[in-house]
This record gives structure tokens, sequence and C-alpha cells, in this order.
């Protein structure tokens, strides 16, 4: 499974062929979640608490089960009993059980035959709550005297003293920050904070889920990770798992959000009860209100640096706030924070911190983001202060292969040097700056996972091929897919079809996240390809009538691998599966396993912005994003995925976040007033490929999908502040808030 | 709900007259629809206007002036380029509206009918002196657009009253408007702050000026102390801080998650300015 040093020449490759998915959904012909219909078929909604925090006193039933159309109602009651754990805080989740968390916290569902029957048997059920006290706010929720969210849900991580809404910590790093200050010219500390941001993917959460009595069940529905889905209905519904079929859509984007169940057990539960088919499509308030957004932040971070730009000690503080249930990803957060630095004295304290707000979900490179933002404002503010340029700094001070990671290992090959390089060269960063403009560089980094992966390679009788793997497509994975296949067997890119296959036909593969799909998904591809080419050359090795050792693969045909071996033509794969009923039945490669090698990526974002003084607007004028793929299978797909970060991340640096008034609800629940960039808001998104092969991929593949989100904040920060001469310290960058800083600046 | 479609705007009043529950006119149904999807406001009677005779008909006036149909879309407004050689801000205002999508459909009458202090064809409206024709059960009349809002999704318009076309004057020698709004984004957004200028110069002097302002009070005002600060000025230094202390002065604003009182006020200035520098200049060509 390591890195093969043989394999430099590729065919496929690194080239750009179209997706095998683009007609279809440049056509519709593409099926998302909300695209799915069953005979008899129900329409449901959900009913959510309108309070930040209140007690469930009484929910009467009795008039929305007897309204028109109505055919059945749920509430916590018809959900499993007596879990413990994560599926406890799903289920607690997704059906309040005796408090409602948070504005949005489902309190009860129904199901109807229209949806607008639904939707009017919605207002005549009745809740009855008492409103308790609320905090939303990441620093407030650790003040003496905030309201408790839970007792004791903190773990045993936390230091004693801590308020009971502190849940976990996370502590790490090694030397003595504060000898390292002791050795600085300059030491810096100040205090930032990013809000809440969303994914923003486009296509609502929505599913089709049937339940008989015989607890046989089916579901579709839009996820990152099928197989996880049915693990956790299969729990919250007391279910035996293999009695519950997943199937997934298309997908509409997710970026981690989808990694995460909220309407699924629900519809089964109300399936369950009406003894129909139920579909559930969430409005698009009710994904910004119950489904993660983010972590919001609050961190502390202190550098010292001497003159020449050496830093001699580092210290930080994250505190990550991840709405009314444990997870915010505080632990990402404290060890990204400084991951691109080799540094003598490190130190990095992270706190997951619960509030009245929804269940934060991962968000691309959940926690980094922030981390870096914090971190590389500093870098940046000591680099201004002291005269030094922002690349140098970071070369010198840069994680190498073999330097001590801030949280403990040593790095493996990396290619964060390279990417500081490539940035430095491009002539974006030695470009002359408009007047009034400023330039912003940020590191960023990620760790990349691997995790359960299991796939399937059948060669149909015309010697095309059919992949089938369980990691839904989020960024173009079956175009890559297809490729690295193509490439083990030597076939043209266009014979290879691959499928998302249902949680019934592959074994388990974790959710499409962590970066892991072109790496694990990729890695089990090749793997499954050369376990076919085996059989492959065996059958021709039996019609030849010679060891299956003496038969090699080349160019989509066995041959006879030498002289010694015989002199046969070459036997193509079209050939062998025309015959292959004859030979020996159906052809079938297949790998499963749980790689390890998932390299890390780091990248170098360089981005140019400009500030109009007297509105407080910033127009980002010139972005460039470097960053280390180990190899790209399908360079647009990996410049997509650069360019997707990049979007994202303008977006949350300048006009993203939850904002909530007094009284706890969210007041920006549409895509109105929660403000995604839209294209003009944008400008051509440069992108640089760099490739430094991953040891752990056959091909060197590093996972690309979160990395290009890391620097963004930061960077774009950085620009704004050296544009407006003013240290930008809090996310958003909106306008008013611009206006406010340049006031107090001045 | 009931669905109509008369051919004439007496039909259309009457209908709305007899109508006792949720009464919507349906010009591009940029707002109705919306509302409508959303739960927001369902009518029980929803009359559309754009089966009558003429209502997408721009037609010039006796007097010089304009005379545009009040069905007549944001895409139909900008490609007529007479009217847009003379009221570019008008045009311009309308244009900001939405997308190439919501352009083919949304309208000036809906714009300002629907009551939205940040409707951003309303200042440039009032800005350019526009009137509306109104029928009514009680007969036809004309109004103009400053006394049409009342409040945020209220207007002066009695029961039973359409527009039937918005008037602009004619442009006269030496004129220039323009419409300048504040957004977070750069489009797909609702007006933080929005300013419409309309004035004429004799030479370099400015000889009539109207500035108006919109998603600074409860509805779209006209800040008759603002344009009387241009009049006699050459658009000087001292004249453009003028015009924007008298902007901010007549700011009442909220805050809100869109943008707080003091942003507001101080942005209300700003766009003034610049509005008016764009005024003076196309004045000027
Ligand atoms: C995606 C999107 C983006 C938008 N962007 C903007 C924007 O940037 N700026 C902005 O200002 N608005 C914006 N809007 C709102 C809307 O498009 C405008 O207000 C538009 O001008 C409304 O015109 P309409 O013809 O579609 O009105 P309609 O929806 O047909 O009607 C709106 C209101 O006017 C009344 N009405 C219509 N015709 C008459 C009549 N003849 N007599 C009396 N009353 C009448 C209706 O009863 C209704 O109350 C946006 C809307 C959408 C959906």
């Amino acid at each position: 499974m390591a890195f093969d040093q043989e394999k430099d020449e590729f065919k496929v490759v690194g080239t750009r062929p179209d997706r095998p998915d683009g007609i279809d959904k440049v056509t519709g012909r593409a099926r998302f979640g909300a695209d799915a219909t069953a005979p008899g078929m129900l329409h449901a909604v959900i009913i959510r608490s309108p309070h930040a925090h209140a007690r469930i006193v009484k929910i009467d039933t009795s008039k929305a089960e007897a309204a028109h159309g109505v055919k059945a109602v749920v509430t916590r009651a018809d959900f499993a009993e007596g879990l413990d754990g994560e599926n406890w805080n799903i289920l607690e989740n997704l059906m309040a059980g005796e408090r409602a968390l948070y504005d949005g916290h489902a309190v009860a569902a129904i199901a109807a035959t229209s949806s607008l029957a639904a939707r009017d048997a919605a207002r005549m059920l009745e809740v009855e709550y008492e409103v308790l006290p609320h905090v939303t706010d990441v620093d407030k929720a650790m003040q003496e005297g905030a309201p408790v969210i839970r007792e004791g849900a903190a773990d045993g991580s936390v230091p004693a003293g801590m308020h009971p809404n502190v849940v976990r910590c996370h502590d790490s790093g090694h030397g003595d920050p504060e000898d390292g200050f002791a050795e600085a010219d300059l030491v810096i500390e100040e205090r930032f904070t990013t809000e809440a941001t969303h994914q923003g993917y486009i296509e609502p959460h929505a599913c089709l889920g049937t339940l008989g009595p015989d607890g046989r069940g089916e579901l579709w529905c839009c996820t990152q990770g099928h197989w996880n889905v049915q693990k956790v209905c299969a729990a919250l519904l007391d279910i035996e798992t293999s009695k519950l079929r997943v199937t997934a859509s298309e997908i509409g984007g997710g970026f981690g959000g989808k990694t995460a169940v909220f309407i699924e057990p629900v519809a089964l539960a109300l399936s369950r009860k009406a003894n129909r088919p139920v579909k559930l499509v969430m409005p698009r308030a009710d994904v910004f209100r119950a489904t993660g957004p983010t972590a919001s932040t609050s961190m502390d971070v202190k550098i010292g640096m001497k003159k020449d730009g050496t830093i001699t000690g580092a210290s930080g503080e994250f505190r990550c706030q991840g709405g009314a249930f444990p997870g915010a990803p505080m632990e990402f957060t404290a060890m990204c924070a400084f991951a691109p630095y080799a540094l003598k004295h490190v130190h990095q304290v992270g706190y997951d911190v619960m509030t009245n707000r929804p269940k934060q979900a991962a968000y691309r490179a959940p926690g980094s983001p922030m981390a870096a933002f914090a971190v590389e404002s500093v870098i940046d503010e000591l680099c201004n202060r002291l005269g030094l340029d922002p690349i140098d700094v970071r070369l010198k001070n840069a994680s190498r292969e073999g330097t001590k990671a801030n949280f403990g290992p040593s790095w493996d090959r990396i290619g964060l040097v390279e990417t500081l390089e490539a940035a430095k060269e491009h002539p974006h960063f030695s470009a002359p700056l408009a007047e009034g403009a400023g330039r912003g560089i940020s590191c960023g980094f990620w760790f990349n996972h691997a995790g359960e992966t299991a796939v399937q390679l059948a060669l149909s009788e015309d010697g095309t091929v059919q992949l089938s793997v369980g990691t839904p497509d989020i960024g173009g994975s079956r175009a890559s897919m297809c490729m690295m296949a193509a490439e083990e067997l030597g076939i043209p890119y266009e014979d290879v079809r691959t499928t998302i296959a249902d949680t019934a036909t592959l074994g388990y593969n974790e959710i499409s996240h962590g970066s892991r799909v072109t790496y694990a998904s990729g890695l089990a591809t090749i793997e499954a390809a050369r376990d076919t080419v085996k059989k492959l050359c065996k059958r021709a090795a039996a019609k030849w009538g010679i060891d299956a050792e003496a038969v090699e693969w080349r160019d989509g045909c066995a041959i006879p691998s030498g002289p010694n071996a015989g002199d046969f033509d070459p036997m193509p794969i079209k050939e062998i599966a025309r015959d292959m009923g004859k030979t020996g039945g159906p052809i079938v490669g297949h790998f499963e396993a749980t790689p390890e090698g998932a390299g890390v990526s780091f990248a170098t974002h360089i981005v140019d912005a400009e500030v109009d003084r007297e509105t407080g607007a910033t127009t980002i004028t010139r972005y460039t994003v470097v960053q280390d793929a180990g190899k790209a299978i399908h360079p647009s797909y990996v410049e997509g995925q650069y360019q997707g970060g990049a979007a994202q991340g303008i977006g949350w640096a300048l006009n993203e976040e939850y904002v909530y008034d007094d009284d706890g609800r969210l007041q920006n629940a549409g895509f109105l007033d929660y403000r995604i960039p839209v294209a003009s808001d944008l400008p051509m998104i440069d992108t640089v490929i760099v490739e430094v092969p991953n040891p752990g991929h056959p091909y060197g593949v590093r996972g690309v999908g979160e990395t290009s989100i890391c620097p963004p904040l930061a960077a774009i920060a950085n620009a704004v502040s050296n544009a407006a001469g003013v240290r930008m310290q809090d996310l958003p960058m909106r306008p008013s808030r611009i206006l406010e800083a340049l006031k107090a600046g001045s | 709900m009931r669905y109509h479609t008369p051919t004439s705007f007496e039909d259309a009043s009457a209908i709305a007259a007899a109508a006792t529950g949720v009464t919507r006119f349906l010009a591009g149904g940029t707002d109705v629809l919306v509302q409508l999807r959303s739960d927001f406001v369902t009518p029980d009677d929803l009359i559309d206007i754009k089966q009558i005779a003429g209502v997408r008909d721009i037609t010039r006036r006796g007097d010089g002036g304009w005379r545009i149909g009040a069905a007549v879309s944001g895409a139909e407004l900008a490609e007529h380029k007479a009217l847009t050689a003379e009221w570019p801000g008008v045009v311009e205002a309308l244009e900001l509206i939405g997308s190439t999508q919501i352009q083919a459909r949304c309208t000036l009458v809906g714009n300002l009918c629907n009551g939205s202090p940040a409707a951003d064809s309303v200042p440039a409206m009032i800005a350019a002196s526009a009137s509306v024709s109104v029928v009514g059960p009680a007969g036809e009349r004309e109004i103009a657009v400053e006394d049409v809002p009342t409040g945020p999704g209220m207007t002066s318009l009695d029961a039973g009253e359409v527009v039937s076309a918005v008037n602009l004057p004619p442009r006269g020698e030496g004129g220039g408007d323009a419409y300048l709004r504040f957004i977070p984004r750069t489009e797909m957004d609702i007006a933080v702050v929005g300013a419409g200028v309309s004035l004429s110069r004799d030479g370099e002097s400015i000889t009539a000026a109207r500035v108006a302002l919109g998603a600074v009070a409860p509805t779209v005002l006209l800040v008759e102390e603002a344009g009387a600060t241009l009049v006699g000025s050459t658009l000087d230094d001292t004249a453009l801080a003028a015009l924007a202390k008298a902007a901010e002065a007549a700011c009442r604003p909220i805050s809100d998650k869109r943008g707080t009182v003091a942003f507001r006020t101080q942005v209300a200035g700003v766009l003034a300015r610049r509005a008016a520098k764009i005024a003076y200049d196309r004045a000027g060509a």
C-alpha cells in the first residue's frame, strides 16, 4: 500500500476528463435527496422550539393527530430508551427530551398526506414551555453564574473549578513557552474571536424512509456517509443494523455538515407509526437553526520572535463553542494552531464549551481555520513590527520532515516548505500593490484521515468495468476513482463506471470526511484493480498453459512476462471478459481495509484586499492558493477544492455569521441575511498544485478538500488589516466592524 | 385563494374594492410569490394586472416626460435607450434588483407598493420627482412617489386603488440622476442604505436638486434640506460636506442584523455625496 516509487509515469492520472456525473447534474437527471417518491408516501414536518432554552412542560398532540390528513405524530417517546454516549446526544439533538436546548430544537414531528396538511397540523400541536435562562456566547458560557446547559456533561479532562459548561479539555505541547518568550525580542499576545458559520450547502437535508412492522426498512437520504446513518438509525430506533438498507442520493454539498444525522430517524419513526413511506425535507430556515454550523471561538495567542524572525516560543488558549452538546473540535483547533512551525517551546490548550445553540457539526478541517486566524495574525503583526518578510519568516520556522510537531510526533515527508517556496516565486507575491490595498499571507494545516474502506470492481462481459465504492461523491471523486481504476487496468477512463453502492452491497465504509475519499477509496480502488489484474492474468495463464506468475499485465492486456514464459500474443481484457463465463466465472476484484497512511497536508495562501475607508466594504482583488496535493489525480477537481476552500473562507472572513438577539433566537436563518459569497464577490482564484508525494499511498495522494479552508481566514484578515492599517481581531470583518476599527484606530 | 385576470384597471379596482380578505395585485410577483411560498402572506384574492392592455408599454408623454406601464420589468426598462439616456439613475436603481431571472419580472410599481423602506428604485424615483397614476373606485388620481409609502409594508393607497403607471417628468437640459446603495455583498442583497440624487446644472452651477434616502427610516425619505445644500453650488467640497451632514441629520434608522444606527447614518452621508458626484457628471455630459 506504500508509495510506489516505480510508478512515475501515468497515462490517465493527471489528465482532466469530464466528470461522469456532469451530464446528469446539468440536465436535472441526477436524483438528490428530495427527488425520491414512493407509493402512498406521506410528507413530514418537524415542530421546533421557538425558545433558546426551555423546559418542555407538556406536548398535547391530540388536536394535531385528529387534523385532516395526519397519519402519525411522534415525540421523544417514539425513540429508543436507555441510549448513552454519542447515540444519546444525537437522539437528544434530533428530538428534545425534557428541555429544548436551542432555538430550533425539534420537539415533535408530524406525517400527513400532503405537506400542506402536515404544516396545518403543525399549527395545532400544543407545546407548553417554561422558558429558562440561556447563553449563546462562548466566553459568557464559561463565566460564573452562566446557565448550565447540562449538569455532569464534563469528562475527566476538564480541570477542577471550571464552569460545568466546559465539558472537555485538551492540553499539549513541549518545552516551556515562558523560557521562549524570555529569549524573544518582541512578544505579542492578542485575543481573537470567530463567529459560527454554516457549511451553506445548497441542498437541504432530505430523505425518504420506510420502516415496516417487521422492523425492516429502506432509507434514501442525502448524506456524506450512509453506513453511519444506518448505524445511528438502528440504534435510535432499536432495530438491527442490517435490517435497514440505506442508499445515498446525489449530494448537493455537505462540507462536513452531512456527516451528522438530523432527520432520518424521525422519518423512519413516523413511517413505523403510520406504516407508510415518509418523506422529510428540511426547509432552509431549519437547516440554519437545527443542523450544525461550525464552532464559534474565542482565542488568546502569544508568540515571541527574535529580530531575525526566529520564533522562540508560542502558547495559545482556544475556547470553542459547539452548541448544546459536547463535541466542539477544540482539540483540532489546539493541535493545528502551531502545526506549521518547528518550535522549541510550545503549549496549546483547548476547551469544549456548551451553549444554547445548535449542535455543531464538522465543517471542512473542523477547528483548524480559526486557529490559523489567531496564530497567523500574530505572526503577521510580528513581521510588520520587526520589518520582516512574511514568507521568509515562515520558511525560517517551517515544520519539515523529522521536526517535532507541536502536538507530539515527528513529521513524515511533508510539503509545507515547498508551498512557501512556490508562493514566494509566484508573480502574485511580488506584484505591486495598489494605493490603499493590503496583502496577507497565511499557512494552514490539516491532518487528513483514512478510515474503514471497502470497494469492489466487477468486470462486465464486454471488458468494461463497474466499480462500487461506499463513499458518497462530494467533490468529483467518481471521476478520480474511474481514473485510478483505468490507470491500473490499462483501459480507457470511459470504460469504468463508478457507483456509490448502498449499505447492503459492500462492507462498512466510513463517512466521506477527513479528506479521505481520494486517498482511501482511491487506494482501495487501486488494490481492487490489482486484485482483478491477478485474476485476469490467471485466466490468461490457464489458456496459455503457463504459470500465472509468468503472466504480466500491460496496457490492458495479459502478456507473457518474458521470452522464457512462452510466445503468445497479448490477450486483451475484452477477450478475457468475453470468455470468463467459461473460464472460471465472473471476475471481481475487491479490497477491504483501514489504511493508515493518510498524509497530512499544508497550504500557503496569498490574498490582496482593498478597503473602502468610508463604508468599511472590503474587496478581495487577488487570491492565490498554493497547496500540497501529494499527487493530483484529476487536477481540475483538486483546483476546484482549492478554490472552494478559498471561496468559503472569504465568506467566513467577511460576512458570514450566526446572529443571535438577546432572547437567543437566530436572526438570520436564510441566505438573504446569512451571506455566503455570490460569484461577483470573488476574484478569479488562482491555484498552484504542489506535489510532495504521500508515502502512504501508491500514487502519493494526500487529501486536499479541507486544508484549502485553513489559511483563508488568516490570510484575508492579514490583507484587510494591512490595507486598513488596523489589526482586525474579530470575524467576520463586516463593514460596520471595519468602520468601527478605523474610527478606533485613528 | 382566488386568482383574477382583469383586462382593465377599472375591473382590477372593482375586484379589489369588493374583496374582503387579504388582497394582493400581481405585477412581477417577485415579492408576492416569495411571501406566498414562505407562508408569510397568503392572499385570498390575487389580482394579476398583466392582462391589461398597455401595462408593458413605455411611452413619451406630451410634456416630454415618460409613462411607464405598471408591469414593465427591469429588463425591459433597461433596454429602452431613450429613457435610459435621460433617467439613468432610475434605470440603474431598478436594475440592481435581484438577478437576471428577477429582472425579467420585477417592476417599479411592485417595488414601491411592497412598501419596503429598503426598496431600491424608490429613492431614485423620488429624486426624479416621479409620480404614479392610480385608478380607484373614486376615479383616477396622480400621487407623488414620496407620498405613497407610509410605513414598512404600508402605502397611502386606498382599498380598491391600483397603480396603472409611473410618470417621469421631462428631463430638460443639463439634468442628471444617480442611485447608489450599500450592501455587504456585491449583489443579491437588501440595501443597508440607499441614496438617490437628481439635479440640474446651468454650466457648473446646480440649479435644482433632490435627494432621497432609503433604509434609514420607516419609509424612504425625501430629504429636502440635503437637496437645498447643493443648489447654487458647483458641487465643491463645502457643498459635498454640507450635503453629507444634511443626509446624516435626516436619518432615523434602526440597528438590526443588517446594520447599526451609526453605520447607516455615516454611510448615508457617504452615498449621498458619491451619488451627487455621479449625477453632476451625468448632468454635465
Ligand atoms: C431574489 C430576489 C432579489 C431581490 N432583490 C431586491 C433588491 O435588490 N432590491 C429591492 O428593492 N428589491 C429586491 N427584491 C424584491 C422585489 O423583487 C422587488 O420589490 C420588485 O420590484 C417587486 O416587483 P414585482 O413586480 O415583482 O412586485 P409584486 O410581487 O408583483 O408585488 C409587490 C407588491 O406590490 C403590490 N402591487 C403590485 N402591482 C401593483 C399595482 N399595479 N398597484 C398597486 N399595488 C401593486 C402587490 O400587491 C404587492 O404588495 C428581490 C426579490 C427577490 C426574490
